[in-house]
C-alpha cells in the first residue's frame, strides 16, 4: 500500500495533492490517503483511486503545526505499514515529509516527476508529464526516481535507498487522472497522540495581505523586465502596457537584486512561477534562472536587442530591436485599434 | 545571539544547461560560483539580526577546497568567521550533508539555511539538523525578528502571511526576498581575507539517496518567431495578442 499525504482547503482537495495522487497509483499498489482534518474533502478522493482514507482530527490540528502533521504521517505508517508516502511537492508537503524523514532517518525524495521504473529508462518519457501505465511494484530495497534540480531546468535520476522511500511530486509534472468505476473511499478517523514538542512550531496568527493590482501568480498576461529595462524608472513603459492588458508586472533576478523592483514582482526559480496566457520577456536574456519561473506560460514573446540571446530559445514569438522604442510602439498601436 | 549560517557554493548557469560528459555534473569550466540566493538572504539576515541584538555570526559550507570563495564573500558582507567543511567535490546527500553539519551547530542559538538549495533543491537538510538537535524548526521564511528571547518567523501564504512564535534555540530556513543582501565594499573585502576560517573534512558515508545520473529535460532549444524589428513589429505583436485572446 501507498500512503499519500492529501491536503486540501474548504473542503476540496487540492490540485496538486490530486496530481500526486496519480503519481502513486503509478506504484502499482493499493492507495490509502491521509488527511489532517477535511472529512468533508475526503468523499472526491475515490475518483482519484484511493480505497481508505484516514482522517486525523484533533482540534489542536486547527492551525498548521508541521511537526504534529508529520506526528500523523508516522503513526500511520506505524500503524499500516506503507511501501512508499507520498506528497505534494508543495510547501507543506516538502516540509512534512522532511520531518517525517529527519523523524524516521529515511531518505526523502522531493520534487519528484517520475518513480518505478519510467524513472530508471534511459530517455524515455521521464518529463512528458504521464506516468508509465505500466504498474511497477516497489523493489525491496531501492526505488528509482527522476527528480527536479535548479528548479525544474534539469532533472536527475536518483536511487531511494531503504525500506520506506518518502517522496513528493513536482507541481504539475503530471496530470491529475480519474479511474473508472470507483467507488467512495473508506473514511477512518484517528486522534493521533501528539505531544507538546509537536506543537511548539504552530501558525499563531494569519495577517492579511492587502490586495494590490493583478496577483502576478494569477495573471493572464505578464509584461516583464529585465537588466535591459536599465532603471526602475524604465519600467514606466512596462507599466504603461500592462495597465492596458490588466496585466501584472514581473521582473528577472538581476533587477529585484539592483533594488529596481520588490522581491514580489520577481519570475524565477527564487521568485514567483507563472502561467499567463502571454508572457512578454522585454530586455530579460533567459537565464536558466529566469525561464524555470515562466516555462508554464502558454506563449512568450521576447523583445531583446540581441537576436542570440538565450530567451529566444524558450521564446515562441520575438521582436528584435530597443524594448525603449517597441513596447511604446505596442502601447500606441493597441490604443490606436481599440479607438472607436 | 550567536548564529550558524549554512551556505551551498552553486554554478552561475546562465542560459543553458550542459553536461559533463558522464552525465554527471554540469560542465562547470566555463561557470562563476555563488552562494545559492536563499543562503545569500540568510547571511544578511544574520548579519541583520547581530548589528540589532549583539551575537555574532559563522557561516558554514560543506563543499571543494574552492567553497572558500563563497565563504570569504560571507565574511566580506558580515559574518565574523567560516567552517569550510571539505568534500572532495562530490556532492553528499541530504542526510550526509546533515550529519557533517550536526557536529559543528551544536552551540549556536540559532542555525540558518537556505529554504532550499539552487541547484539539488531537496527542502530537507535544515529539518534533518533541527530534530538531530532536538530543535524547533521553521522554513520557508520571508520575515524574522527576535521578540523578548523568542523568534517571530513569518511565511508568505495565498492571501496574506503566516506567523509562528517559536523560542530559541531554534533553526530556521530562509527565502530569497527576507531581504536585500548588501554588497561588500572594497575595505569589507579585505577585512574579510583576515576573518578565521577552521577547515575540517568530514567522512563521506554511503549516499541513500543515490544520483545515477542527470538528464537535461527537453524542450530546450525552440526557435521563436521573429515578429520584426524595432517599434515597426507593433501591428504584427497586437496581432498576435489578438490571436491569443488577451488584447
Amino acid at each position: 500500500m501507498v500512503l499519500a499525504l492529501v491536503e486540501h482547503e474548504d473542503g476540496r482537495v487540492d490540485e496538486l495533492s490530486l496530481q500526486a495522487l496519480a503519481l502513486a497509483r503509478s506504484l502499482g499498489e493499493p492507495v490509502a490517503a491521509l488527511l489532517v482534518g477535511g472529512r468533508e474533502a475526503a468523499a472526491e478522493l475515490g475518483a482519484h483511486g484511493v480505497a481508505t482514507a484516514y482522517v486525523a482530527e484533533d482540534e489542536r490540528l486547527a492551525a498548521y503545526a508541521p511537526a504534529a502533521w508529520a506526528r500523523c504521517v508516522d503513526e500511520l505508517i506505524e500503524r499500516t505499514g506503507p511501501s512508499a508516502v507520498v506528497a505534494a511537492g508543495t510547501n507543506r508537503g516538502n516540509e512534512v515529509l522532511a520531518h517525517v524523514a529527519a523523524r524516521r532517518d529515511l531518505p526523502f525524495a522531493a520534487n519528484c516527476t517520475a518513480i518505478g521504473a519510467a524513472a530508471a529508462t534511459p530517455s524515455a518519457n521521464t518529463a512528458a508529464g504521464t506516468p508509465t501505465a505500466a504498474s511497477t511494484p516497489i523493489a525491496a530495497a531501492s526505488l528509482d526516481v527522476t527528480r527536479v534540480r535548479w528548479g525544474g531546468s534539469l532533472l536527475e535520476e536518483s536511487r531511494v535507498h531503504g525500506p520506506l522511500p518518502l517522496l513528493t511530486v513536482a507541481p504539475h509534472a503530471v496530470a491529475a487522472a480519474t479511474v473508472n468505476g470507483a467507488a467512495a473511499p473508506a473514511i477512518e478517523s484517528f486522534a493521533p497522540a501528539l505531544e507538546p514538542a509537536d506543537l511548539l512550531v504552530q501558525v499563531v496568527e494569519h495577517v492579511e495581505a492587502a490586495q494590490t493590482g493583478v496577483s502576478l501568480a494569477e495573471a493572464k498576461v505578464v509584461v516583464s523586465g529585465g537588466r535591459g529595462v536599465g532603471s526602475a524608472d524604465g519600467f514606466g513603459i512596462l507599466e504603461e502596457l500592462a495597465a492596458l492588458l490588466d496585466a501584472a508586472v514581473g521582473c528577472s533576478r538581476v533587477v529585484t537584486s539592483a533594488g529596481w523592483r520588490p522581491h514580489t514582482d520577481q519570475v524565477g526559480q527564487t521568485g514567483t512561477k507563472v502561467s499567463p496566457d502571454l508572457y512578454i520577456a522585454c530586455g530579460i536574456s533567459g537565464a536558466t534562472q529566469h525561464i524555470a519561473g515562466c516555462k508554464g506560460a502558454k506563449k512568450i514573446l521576447a523583445i531583446n536587442s540581441d537576436a542570440e540571446a538565450p530567451i529566444l530559445g524558450n521564446a515562441d514569438y520575438a521582436v528584435i530591436g530597443d524594448l525603449t522604442e517597441i513596447v511604446p510602439a505596442i502601447t500606441a498601436e493597441l490604443r490606436r485599434t481599440r479607438a472607436p | 545571539v550567536r548564529i550558524l549560517v549554512c551556505v551551498k557554493r552553486v554554478p552561475l548557469t546562465g542560459g543553458k544547461m550542459v553536461l559533463t560528459e558522464d552525465e554527471q555534473a554540469l560542465e562547470t569550466r566555463h561557470l562563476g560560483f555563488t552562494i545559492s540566493p536563499h543562503e545569500e538572504c540568510g547571511v544578511e539576515e544574520a548579519v541583520r539580526l547581530v548589528e540589532q541584538h549583539g551575537g555574532d555570526v559563522t557561516v558554514l559550507t560543506l563543499g571543494p577546497p574552492e567553497a572558500e570563495e563563497q565563504i570569504r564573500d560571507a565574511l566580506a558582507t558580515g559574518a565574523d568567521r567560516g567552517i569550510l567543511l571539505e568534500t572532495d567535490g562530490e556532492e553528499r546527500d541530504p542526510q550526509a550533508t546533515a550529519a557533517a553539519i550536526v557536529a559543528e551547530a551544536a552551540d549556536y542559538d540559532l542555525v540558518v539555511f537556505g529554504n532550499e538549495s539552487a541547484d539539488a533543491g531537496n527542502f530537507q537538510v535544515g529539518v534533518r539538523v533541527a530534530y538531530a538537535l532536538g530543535r524547533p524548526v521553521v522554513t520557508g521564511l520571508k520575515g524574522l525578528s527576535v521578540d523578548d528571547g523568542r523568534l517571530r518567523c513569518e511565511q508568505e501564504v495565498t492571501g496574506g502571511r503566516d506567523v509562528y512564535l517559536v523560542p530559541l534555540p531554534a533553526v530556521v530556513s530562509v527565502l530569497e526576498g527576507i531581504n536585500l543582501p548588501r554588497y561588500p565594499s572594497v575595505p569589507a573585502k579585505l577585512r574579510a581575507r583576515q576573518k578565521p576560517v577552521e577547515k575540517r573534512a568530514p567522512a563521506r558515508p554511503e549516499p541513500r539517496l543515490e544520483r545515477r545520473r542527470l538528464v537535461v529535460p527537453p524542450g530546450q532549444g525552440k526557435r521563436a518567431e521573429i515578429l520584426g524589428r524595432g517599434p515597426d513589429a507593433a501591428p504584427a505583436v497586437v496581432d498576435v495578442m489578438r490571436e491569443l485572446g488577451v488584447a
